[in-house]
């Protein structure tokens, strides 16, 4: 297999823990509240999500742990900074660091086991296209978060629940004075943010690659963050952002399998390089960055 | 019935003294709840987390040995925090210092100069400061938000600490661990109290904390920091520079924990060792927040949580607790102190719902 094939054939795959976790991210930004708890949800999902999916042999069954698993941690998130006004950027910050702790706990006697992890599943003719048919042999969670994404798209800009979302996160007083209940709407966004982030950390452990490791988030969660930034709250441009890491990712492997005599240390870098530069350009726009940015994102709610 | 806050006029003493102390106290009952279900001995991880590094001047001794990169970490980043300046990279601040100070043993294995350890202490503060300088210049030059920016500089530090370990400047003669050769004694700090493992750096902490508290109280500097970061615009219109509050908060912020990270290597690890932060970085986060960002409540916070680190120490070994059980414990405080903050600026009332007239 060749470079070009093996990017082509797993960056889906690999972007996929870093989309969907970007894709809840978005939508509880676009409610104007900002968690920057990703991290931690997703490092709670992936270990919940593997011992579920190890004890009971069901993967459906581990999405759906980590899934609530997240929703979980992000309620509580939820009841500190919507429930007692808290500070978002400290409260996800303690989030975080609670869902890494709880992770490394619960996952501790589940380290080095091994599961199974997903058949893929090829689309039909286009899987047979030359040279771009391998993109189109993935798991079934992959296609699954396409269409995810595609649903919130929808949601987000042709929908009424996706104008009152995101009139609560560009003026929740405004909201609230035409009668939507602002608190409500974020704490439920607020929810589907941390399922997607627990289903994220679980597709990481128990499809990509399949096995519980302290820590095997990697800043994924982190890297996330600077998606919905680096799309600019536009799901189109976050879905792209995160296919580009994705293949960038499996570009570190290819460098090393092909001899190239760079420490891997250092090709693990990368990523976060790219990320701090990729922040760069786009935020450097200050007049783009005013016109997409929540107006209320991170500041709390109070009548 | 209806439980609402309600904004006070002026916030209350009474809330600020309670809040760290009840938070601690709900802390406390939620982890005893969770080790229950988990099958530990609660009140065994208690006695080992909260009680057992008093009962020993060894114990108590390693306290205050962990207490000095907290409170020198956690005096710089409040600085920035109270600016709303989040330098969350501190972690990696302090590795680049650890590593910047480290150079000059590696090289110079058999130095005896009295030069030696300013230079190192030096380098790494300088080092630390650099790392989140580049923050500060992504920041104010490319409006990159520096959350994220000090965050992803943390896991390339880490990075680069591996790469050097594992590479050129792991020990020849180390059994192929990741570890430095052992740092000669002109390289190292002088022991604080005879019998110990605390060293000068705890001096460091206090004065850096005395530091902290007249910029923040006394010097017109801090007054400009702390609107620049609060209220960029009133400070735009008062001559004060946002751009600066940035500068500073994140250089001083960087300097503080190069200077631990220099102060561990020099310290009690004597070599560079991947494991030269144990989270110092990220538990310092909380640290500042549970002092109220003063610089004297900092200091008492940094006790506490110093107390946790050596009780979790001692609990991994006496309650068959992984060490991640303090990383929960911390993580809990925090929500539960931040939750708490809200009495300080509010009241609870309580209303009967008004029942729809028939």
């Amino acid at each position: 297999m060749n470079a070009v094939d093996f990017i082509l054939a797993g960056m889906l795959a690999a972007a996929t823990p870093m989309l969907l976790a970007a894709l809840g991210e978005m939508v509880v930004e676009r409610s104007g509240v900002l968690n920057l708890g990703l991290e931690g949800m997703m490092a709670l999902g992936a270990a919940l999500g593997f011992i579920t999916t190890y004890t009971y042999q069901s993967h459906a069954l581990g999405f759906l742990a980590a899934g609530l698993g997240g929703a979980g941690l992000s309620l509580l998130f939820a009841l500190i900074v919507l429930g007692f006004v808290a500070n978002q950027v400290a409260a996800g910050l303690a989030i975080g660091i609670l869902g890494t702790g709880l992770s490394a706990l619960f996952g501790k006697s589940f380290e080095s086991l091994t599961i199974s992890g997903l058949p893929k599943l090829a689309l039909p003719l286009l899987s047979d296209l030359p040279v771009v048919g391998v993109l189109f042999v993935q798991d079934a969670v992959v296609w699954l978060t396409i269409a995810l994404a595609l649903a919130i798209w929808a949601t987000m800009n042709h929908s009424k629940l996706g104008l009152i979302i995101r009139a609560v996160g560009e003026n929740p007083h405004a909201a609230r004075a035409i009668g939507f209940r602002v608190l409500p709407i974020r704490c439920a966004a607020i929810g589907f943010g941390g399922a997607l982030a627990g289903i994220a950390g679980a597709y990481a452990s128990t499809v990509y690659t399949p096995l519980w490791a302290d820590g095997m988030i990697a800043g994924r969660g982190w890297i996330a963050l600077a998606l919905v930034v680096f799309g600019t709250w536009q799901t189109g441009r976050v879905v792209f952002g995160a296919f580009l890491f994705g293949a960038l990712s499996l570009g570190e492997l290819t460098t090393q399998a092909a001899g190239v005599n760079i420490p891997s240390q250092l090709l693990a870098c990368v990523p976060y390089i790219v990320t701090i530069l990729m922040l760069a350009v786009i935020s450097s726009n200050r007049r783009r960055m005013r016109l997409n940015t929540i107006a209320s994102l991170g500041q709390p709610f109070e009548k | 019935m209806r439980v609402s806050f309600i904004r006070r006029e002026r916030a209350s003493r009474m809330a600020m003294l309670l809040a760290p102390i009840a938070a601690f106290a709900c802390a406390i009952v939620a982890s005893v709840i969770l080790f229950t279900l988990l099958g530990k001995a609660p009140g065994q991880a208690l006695y080992s987390l909260l009680l057992e590094p008093f009962l020993t001047w060894y114990n108590f001794s390693e306290v205050l040995l962990k207490m000095a990169p907290l409170l020198l970490i956690a005096q710089g980043l409040a600085i920035g925090f109270r600016a709303n300046v989040f330098n969350i990279g501190a972690e990696g601040q302090l590795i680049i210092g650890a590593i910047a100070a480290s150079a000059l043993p590696v090289w110079y294995p058999q130095g005896d100069s009295g030069f030696m350890l300013p230079a190192m202490l030096a380098m790494g503060a300088l080092a630390g400061m650099a790392w989140a300088g580049i923050a500060a210049m992504f920041r104010t030059r490319f409006n990159a938000n520096e959350i994220l920016v000090t965050l992803m500089l943390s896991l390339i530090a880490a990075q680069v600490l591996n790469y050097l370990l594992l590479g050129p400047w792991k020990d020849p003669h180390g059994f192929n661990f990741p570890q430095s050769v052992m740092f000669p004694d002109a390289a190292l700090l002088p022991i604080l109290l005879p019998g110990t493992r605390v060293n000068i750096s705890l001096l460091f902490a206090l004065v850096a904390s005395a530091l902290a508290y007249i910029l923040m109280r006394h010097r017109f500097a801090g007054f400009q920091l702390l609107v620049g970061g609060l209220a960029p615009r009133a400070a735009r219109y008062a001559g004060f520079s946002e751009a600066r509050a940035i500068w500073v908060s994140l250089l001083l912020g960087g300097l503080a924990a190069g200077l631990a990270g220099a102060a561990e290597v020099a310290g009690p690890l004597g070599q560079l060792q991947r494991s030269v932060s144990t989270g110092y970085g990220y538990s310092a986060i909380i640290v500042a927040y549970l002092g109220g960002l003063n610089p004297w409540g900092i200091v008492i916070s940094a006790f506490v949580m110093s107390v946790i680190y050596i009780g979790g120490d001692n609990a991994m070994v006496s309650a068959d607790l992984p060490i991640a059980a303090v990383w929960v414990f911390q993580g809990l405080l925090l929500c539960f102190y931040l939750a708490g903050l809200t009495f300080i600026r509010h009241k609870v009332s309580f209303t009967r719902k008004p029942r729809a007239t028939p």
